[in-house]
């Protein structure tokens, strides 16, 4: 069934280019749309009907090997929504059809890669679904062409190609012990084999190449940069969900189905994680573009997730993952609130803003819910998740990191709330008067992620039984 | 064994002069020549299947995208071309005596792999390969080069038009 996922996009991106191409791209953006819908209608379906084989109808036809567990399906649900928030924040910004075209056929795209990243079982195709979204990635922080973004786009591209040339050299030596690329084989080779120098070499090359994919400090030097010239839509994207599937997810599928996390991994893992956490907040504190201090803010959250896979209990990688969800949810809301406040003022600079609450309620109140999840502050779903990672790090017997990620709770919410009271609070600037809200497609959006930061906050107990039987059994 | 080093040596020549070459047109030819000896030693190391794709996709199809995307670029006058050459010169002048004593150093510790490398596979049926054993790797890499495709569109060709 999860073939489909793959193969709709892929035959959509390729019947929208045929003939009737002019009438095409009038349907382009809803047919994109009800696409992304039906894969987090088809997610839910799945997970509360497992064993229902509707879908197999057509399996015969195509031999594609793609399979999706619990881990799997929080993602293919979380890249659907951020792919929707991303298409409508850039339908809002830009009229243009032919220009809106060209993006649904790169979302289109980079929707294969993620889904096929987060499906296969095999560390080859999961290279060759890396570069899909890379490539894609690249294209997509190019698509304004002007002078910032193709910079941002090259030290992206320069960056992706020295993590998958480690990947390949990885999977080469990988190759060359196991003589097989699936998961499985792999997995039994590393724990079998006699060249204990070779599978440290081959795993410690692959974490390297997954740490920059991820932006973890030290490996974050494209991520600022990136994320600030961007698109804001493509922003949205990359800060949700792309650097969380490319980076996170290959990270934590890796550690947990592939390598063995043993105890000098752990510490590797609780290092670097809380490393990130706290630079990455105290990057941010002295950030004055708004859209930079997301950047640094979401290098921050990755190190709680890596904190929380380092934890190596059940307990800690449902927490990582629950807060992959919770990240790629509230991020995702601030930076739509980002592409809000740019697109009416035309400027992200914080310094230059003030009092905008007052002329932009709802990206006012989005913004500030967003940030408190972001801060960890109850009762948001943001909370749940960083109690999940302290609580499993603390049971865990690692102290100091437990009291490291709440010390980086404070300063996220320090330098969340510093943004809140420039942009937002305040006397409203003179030359402000004349601001309003913005459209309602770009307030749907920021309405349905605040919806969901609340509703998963206050529904918790219910979310948790889900946890628990499913990510965990899964 | 002298042929395959031999072979090497001119691909790590093909490959600098595909670096270093002052026209872009002239990186895409050497990106291909690259390709086409890469494709002539994975020949030689039995690997006939590699070898094809090699040659048909890197020589072949990549070439093409990347000539037509220079043919949608605008060029840099001669002065700006040394200019930048010179900078480039300033700035890893160190990289070619790195990349000598590497191998110095990498030739006196004789690092030889503490396994017994496996002997090449006998030449498997390309249909079965591609299409079974391999069928996502091969999707895969088509949607690697549509994607390709749309970015020489999307960031070339509409900048040409503007």
């Amino acid at each position: 069934m999860y073939a489909y996922l793959i193969l709709i996009p892929f035959f959509s991106v390729i019947i929208l280019n045929l003939p009737f191409r002019t009438t095409m791209k009038k349907a382009a953006f809803w047919a994109c749309l009800v696409l992304l819908l039906a894969q987090m209608c088809l997610v839910v379906f799945s997970a509360i009907f497992p064993g229902c084989s509707f879908f197999d109808i057509f399996k015969t036809l195509f031999k594609l090997d793609f399979t999706a567990d619990n881990l799997s399906r929080v993602l293919l649900f979380s890249i659907a929504l951020i792919l929707c928030v991303t298409l409508l924040v850039q339908k809002s910004i830009l009229g243009d059809k032919e220009r809106i075209f060209n993006f649904v056929n790169m979302l289109l795209i980079i929707l294969v890669g993620m889904n096929g990243i987060v499906m296969v079982r095999d560390i080859f195709s999961l290279y060759v679904f890396l570069e899909i979204t890379a490539v894609s990635s690249f294209i997509l922080i190019g698509f304004n062409q002007d002078l910032d973004a193709f910079e941002a786009a090259f030290k992206y591209i320069i960056l992706s190609v020295i993590a998958t040339a480690l990947m390949l050299s990885s999977i080469a030596i990988i190759l060359l012990l196991a003589g097989d690329t699936s998961f499985s084989a792999i997995a039994s080779t590393v724990r079998l084999s006699p060249h204990r120098l070779l599978i440290s070499l081959a795993v410690g090359i692959f974490l390297c190449a997954c740490f920059i994919k991820a932006g973890l400090m030290p490996f974050h030097g494209w991520l600022p940069d990136v994320y600030s010239a961007a698109p804001t839509s493509v922003s949205v994207l990359l800060a949700g969900i792309a650097t969380k599937t490319v980076g996170v997810y290959t990270l934590i599928r890796i550690v947990n189905s592939v390598f063995v996390l043993d105890r000098s991994l752990q510490h590797l893992l609780l290092a670097l994680g809380a490393v990130s956490m706290i630079a990455g907040a105290l990057a941010a504190l002295g950030q004055r573009d708004l859209k930079r201090m997301l950047a640094y803010s979401s290098i921050s959250q990755v190190g709680y997730i890596v904190l929380g896979l380092g934890a190596a209990t059940p307990l800690g990688l449902a927490g990582a993952i629950f807060h992959v969800f919770n990240h790629a949810v509230f991020k995702s809301l601030l930076f739509v609130d980002s592409a809000a406040v740019e697109l009416e003022t035309g400027t992200v600079q914080m310094d230059k803003l003030s009092g905008l609450a007052k002329r932009m309620p709802v990206t006012g109140f989005t913004s500030v819910l967003a940030s408190l999840s972001c801060a960890g502050i109850p009762p948001l779903a943001g909370f749940w998740s960083k109690l999940i990672i302290v609580i499993a790090l603390w049971a865990s017997g690692h102290y100091a990191y437990a009291m490291l990620a709440v010390l980086a709770s404070l300063l996220t919410l320090a330098y969340l709330l510093t943004m809140q009271r420039k942009i937002f609070f305040g006397k409203l600037g003179q030359d402000m008067a004349e601001i309003e809200e913005a459209g309602p497609v770009l307030m749907l959006p920021a309405l349905i992620l605040a919806v969901i930061t609340v509703g998963v906050g206050l529904l918790f107990p219910f979310v948790s039984i889900l946890l628990k039987g499913n990510l965990l059994g899964g | 064994m002298s042929v395959n080093i031999a072979i090497l040596l001119s691909l790590l020549a093909a490959s600098l002069w595909t670096v270093l070459t002052r026209s872009l047109l002239r990186s895409a030819i050497g990106l291909a020549l690259t390709s086409a000896i890469l494709t002539i030693l994975m020949i030689r190391l039995d690997s006939s299947l590699a070898a094809v794709f090699e040659l048909s996709v890197c020589t072949g199809l990549i070439s093409v995208l990347f000539i037509s995307t220079i043919s949608l670029t605008h060029p840099l006058t001669r002065k700006e071309i040394l200019a930048h050459m010179r900078e480039r010169r300033a700035r890893f002048w160190f990289l070619p005596f790195l990349l000598i004593a590497l191998g110095v150093i990498l030739s006196l510790l004789k690092i030889k792999p503490p396994i017994d490398l496996p002997a090449p596979e006998a030449v498997k049926e390309a249909r079965n390969v591609l299409w079974s054993l391999r069928q996502v790797d091969v999707m895969g890499q088509i949607i690697v080069l549509l994607t390709g495709v749309f970015g020489v569109v999307i960031l070339f060709k509409e900048r040409v038009k503007k």
